[in-house]
Order: C-alpha cells, then sequence, then structure tokens
C-alpha cells in the first residue's frame, strides 16, 4: 500500500489522545501556563523597567550657554539650528531672566546669592537628548553652533544612566533565556512523562510497520493544541495579574513615582509571543520526548 | 521467505545467543519453533522483524537483505510481517475495530480500504459481532483473536506469532492454533514460537528444535518429543 499522509487524521488523533490521556495532558498544559506566566511577568516588569528608564532619561539635559553679545531675539533664533543637531530631541529657550529666577528661587535665603546684577547670567537652551549614551558627541557637536559659547552637563548621571540600563538589559535577556531553557526542560520531561506511558502503543505502531513520520504527526499536533491552549489560558491569567498589581501599584501612595504602561496596547504582541512560545515548546517538547521510543 | 545462513548474533555483554544458524521457511509454510528458555528463540524473532542487526551470517525476509537494509526501508519490510506477541499488546484505550484500523493506517490504508477490510478479517477469526467493545471486556482468548485479526489485518506475506498460547487454557489454546492452521490454509506462512508441546505434537508441521543458540533439529511433520528441549 502506498503511503500516504492524512493530516486530518494526525489532528484528530492528536485532539482525541488529549482527552484519552486527560490528567497528562491537564499537567502539561497546567506547566505551559506556569512557564509562560513566570517568563510573561518578567518580561512585562522588564518592558515597564524600560519605560521608566526611557522616561527618565528623557529628562536628562545639558546647558548651551548662548554669547552674551548676541542679541536675545537672535539667540533664541539659533533654536533651529541647535535642534538640527543629530541626537537632540528638543532645545529649549531661557532668557537670562528667566535663568536669574530660577536660580534665586532654587537658593532662596542664601546670601550669597541674592542681589546678583543681571548680566552675571546669559541666554541659554536646555537641550534634551535622544540617546543619553552619546551626550559627550552631542555636546561637542553643539558647542559647534555658531553663537554658543559653552555649555555644561553631567556626563556621570549620563553614564550612570547608561550603565544601569545595560546591566538591567543584560539580565533581563540573560533571565528571560534561563527560564526559558528551564521551561522548555521541564515541559520536555512532563510530556516525556506522558508518553511513557504511550511507548507500548508507539512500539505497536512500528511493528505494525508505521513509519517515523507516522508515529510522531500525531504527537506534534497534540503538542501544538497543548501549547495552545496553555498559552491562551497564560495570556488571560496574565492580562488579570497586570492589572490587579497596576491597580495595586497605582493605588499605593509610596510608590506613585512607579507609572504602569496600560495592558491593553501590548496585548496582541503578548498573545502572539505567548501562543508562538507555547506551540515550540508544546511540539518541541513531544517530538522531544518521543525521540527516544522511536529507536524500535 | 525466510532465509537465515549461518547466523551469529552476540549483545554486547558477551552472550553469544546464536552461533551460526542456519533456516530457510518458504512461503505458505507452516513452522514451529520450539526450544528451551535462554536458547535463542526470541533472538531469532527479533532479527526477523529488525528490532536487532545481526554479528555475522546473511539474513534475508520477504525479499529484503537485512544486512544492509536502511532505516527508512524497515518499517516498509515490517508491512510483509504480522507479529502476534503471548501478552496481546493490543491499546487498550481502543475498541477491537479501532485498534485494526489503527494497524491499516499506519501503513497508509484509505478509509475506503479500511471500511472493507475490518469486518472480513474480524469475520475471518470470529469477533464479527463484538467489534466495538474494548479489549478489557473481552476473554483473553477473545483478546488474542484481535491480536491475530490485526497482524492478519494488512495481508502480510508471513505471521510470526511468540508464544500466543502462552497466557491462554488449554481449550483456548486449540482454537487459536487451529485459527492459525486456517490462516495458513488461506495462503499466508506462519512462525510459532511455543513451549507447549502437546500442542506441537497435536499438528502435524514443521519442528525447527533450538538449543544453545544451535538449530538441534529440524523435520518436517516431526514431533516434539524431546523432554530435555522443554
Amino acid at each position: 500500500m502506498r503511503q500516504r499522509y492524512d493530516f486530518g487524521y494526525f489532528l484528530s488523533e492528536g485532539f482525541h489522545s488529549i482527552f484519552t490521556h486527560g490528567f497528562m495532558s491537564f499537567a502539561a498544559v497546567c506547566m505551559i501556563v506556569c512557564c509562560l506566566l513566570i517568563m510573561g511577568s518578567f518580561t512585562l516588569v522588564a518592558v515597564n523597567a524600560e519605560s521608566m528608564f526611557s522616561d527618565l532619561e528623557a529628562e536628562n539635559q545639558f546647558t548651551a550657554y548662548i554669547d552674551e553679545t548676541i542679541p536675545q531675539d537672535e539667540a533664541r533664533a539659533l533654536q533651529d539650528d541647535i535642534e538640527a543637531v543629530p541626537n537632540v530631541s528638543r532645545a529649549e529657550f531661557v532668557t537670562k531672566e528667566q535663568a536669574q529666577e530660577d536660580f534665586e528661587a532654587r537658593y532662596e535665603g542664601n546670601e550669597l546669592f541674592e542681589g546678583l546684577p543681571a548680566d552675571t547670567y546669559r541666554d541659554r537652551f536646555h537641550i534634551y537628548l535622544d540617546d543619553i549614551s552619546l551626550l559627550a558627541e552631542t555636546e561637542a557637536a553643539v558647542k559647534e553652533v555658531a553663537g554658543v559659547a559653552d555649555t555644561q552637563s553631567a556626563p556621570e548621571i549620563a553614564e550612570g544612566f547608561t550603565v544601569i540600563r545595560n546591566i538591567a538589559g543584560a539580565v533581563a535577556v540573560i533571565l528571560v533565556v534561563i527560564l526559558l531553557a528551564v521551561s522548555l526542560f521541564i515541559i520536555a520531561n512532563t510530556i516525556k512523562l506522558a508518553t511513557f506511558n504511550r511507548r507500548e502503543e508507539i512500539a505497536i505502531m512500528k511493528m505494525c510497520g508505521a513509519t517515523n513520520a507516522f508515529v510522531r504527526w500525531p504527537f506534534v499536533f497534540e503538542g501544538l493544541i497543548l501549547g495552545l491552549v496553555g498559552a491562551v489560558v497564560a495570556f488571560f491569567l496574565q492580562w488579570g495579574i497586570y492589572v490587579l498589581v497596576g491597580n495595586a501599584i497605582s493605588g499605593e501612595d509610596t510608590i506613585s513615582l512607579i507609572t504602569v504602561l496600560p495592558f491593553q496596547p501590548m496585548a496582541l504582541r503578548v498573545l502572539g509571543v505567548f501562543v508562538l512560545t507555547g506551540f515550540v515548546i508544546g511540539a518541541g517538547g513531544s517530538l522531544a520526548a518521543i525521540r527516544k521510543f522511536l529507536q524500535v | 521467505m525466510i532465509r537465515l545462513i549461518d547466523i551469529q548474533k552476540s549483545y554486547d555483554n558477551g552472550t553469544k545467543a546464536l552461533k551460526g544458524v542456519n533456516l530457510r521457511i518458504d512461503d505458505g509454510e507452516f513452522v514451529f519453533l520450539v526450544g528451551p528458555s535462554g536458547s535463542g528463540k526470541s533472538t531469532i524473532i527479533k532479527l526477523i522483524t529488525a528490532e536487532i542487526a545481526p554479528s555475522g551470517g546473511r539474513l534475508m525476509v520477504n525479499g529484503y537483505n537485512l544486512n544492509n537494509i536502511r532505516p527508512r526501508q524497515v518499517p516498509y519490510m515490517r508491512r510483509t510481517l504480522g507479529v502476534i506477541f503471548q501478552d496481546f499488546r493490543l491499546i487498550e484505550k481502543k475498541t477491537v475495530k479501532e485498534n485494526l484500523t489503527f494497524a491499516m493506517r499506519a501503513v497508509g490504508a484509505s478509509p475506503r480500504e479500511i471500511r472493507k477490510r475490518v469486518p472480513y478479517v474480524l469475520d475471518l477469526v470470529g469477533l464479527d459481532q463484538k467489534g466495538d467493545r474494548m479489549p478489557s471486556q473481552l476473554s483473553g482468548g477473545e483478546q488474542q483473536r484481535v491480536a491475530i485479526a490485526r497482524a492478519l489485518v494488512n495481508n502480510p506475506k508471513m505471521i510470526i506469532a511468540d508464544e500466543p498460547t502462552g497466557n491462554l487454557d488449554p481449550m483456548r489454546s486449540l482454537e487459536i492454533m487451529m485459527l492459525l492452521e486456517r490462516i495458513n490454509e488461506l495462503g499466508t506462512t506462519l512462525l510459532v514460537v511455543t513451549h507447549e508441546k502437546e500442542l506441537v505434537n497435536r499438528f502435524s508441521k514443521r519442528v525447527v528444535a533450538i538449543e544453545n543458540g544451535r538449530i538441534i533439529s529440524d523435520e518436517t511433520g516431526g514431533y516434539y518429543n524431546n523432554e530435555t528441549t522443554i
């Protein structure tokens, strides 16, 4: 008889076997849900941390002082030249009078700074950056703009941000990779346990003349279905947990500085990643689990 | 047809299971393979079904040279054989019909072929009324009939029965052996491994006796009378 691959049959066998081995299927789905929840929660924390870093970085700026011989109208007109410098997100013009007011307000009560003449101050721009790690290069480029007399920055803060961000990024990647590896290991073993009960079935199929592909396909479909079910369940649980934790943080006065990103704009991406990961670990775990039993 | 020419088999632990076995089974024959435990009977079965490879000699099964068979060809070689085990090895979570359907699916049979063949084979083994039962709802003899039906359903050239009556009472054993004889009369080659002297003696068939990895007698129409080999 010629070999035919009836994928409808493989799918129905895979689906059927989920119910005939109900408990082990339930255990595999639970494992997939737990692993996806752990990975998903950690990734969402990393995404929120990244967003907070970006916000804090956006607040970081340096000051460019304008040559005092340039009249204020001309100084203000330099804004376009400065904003044309690469990596400058925006430049905010501050007159010397505003600067004096800000300075006196900051050091109110300090006699040393009281009554300084207005010409002590210079017109200036507060310059905000797209990428804080390029502070030195951007500052040097702004200094080259005609009319800019001097600049002042706090490179150690920028470097601090860069270092923290790099460390946080590296830690996030390492932890997600470790969690993914551990999840694959646990799921492959759970499915291996489920498959162990069916080694006899596989041996019978092989003895009847089934090819390895024929034996494998129902297991692959079973793994894909379990992965999909696990991913969908994990997605809704993740959503619920995220909203609950988000509401708790928003309602807490002491940590009101932390802003939690809304879940809805990320929902489709989270679902996509969960389904893809569920498919990979479900089918991959099944394939890894039955490999040994095919050697009959 | 099966040909074993000077077949030797040594296992990794150093045991020499077969020491130069020569055996030829032609199409349509009914052969009993007898011998004590550890004599090499199971090794011969495993070699024929390509579960293990010989250490030396030449082995041909139904036109396949098992000395240099490629792994991809093994399933196709196995489709020329039907195997029956002492412990039946039915899939407990499938009905009788599903056990047979599953064996036909495994070799790529179409639903039409399955619908035609399964009732015919169930009728042949006397289980046409029990196709929807689960294996656990059947007696030992009936379960072995299902195993025979499964071995037969893909119309193999040869059936290998490894202690097919080992778990059955004498009456059921006789029934099973008579069923196998009938299948042989319909043209299928039979190789039956057994310990049961009375059963072998009841049928006047070719008896191949093996001991310590060597064939010690091979007589067509012979009897299994050697008490030392039981």
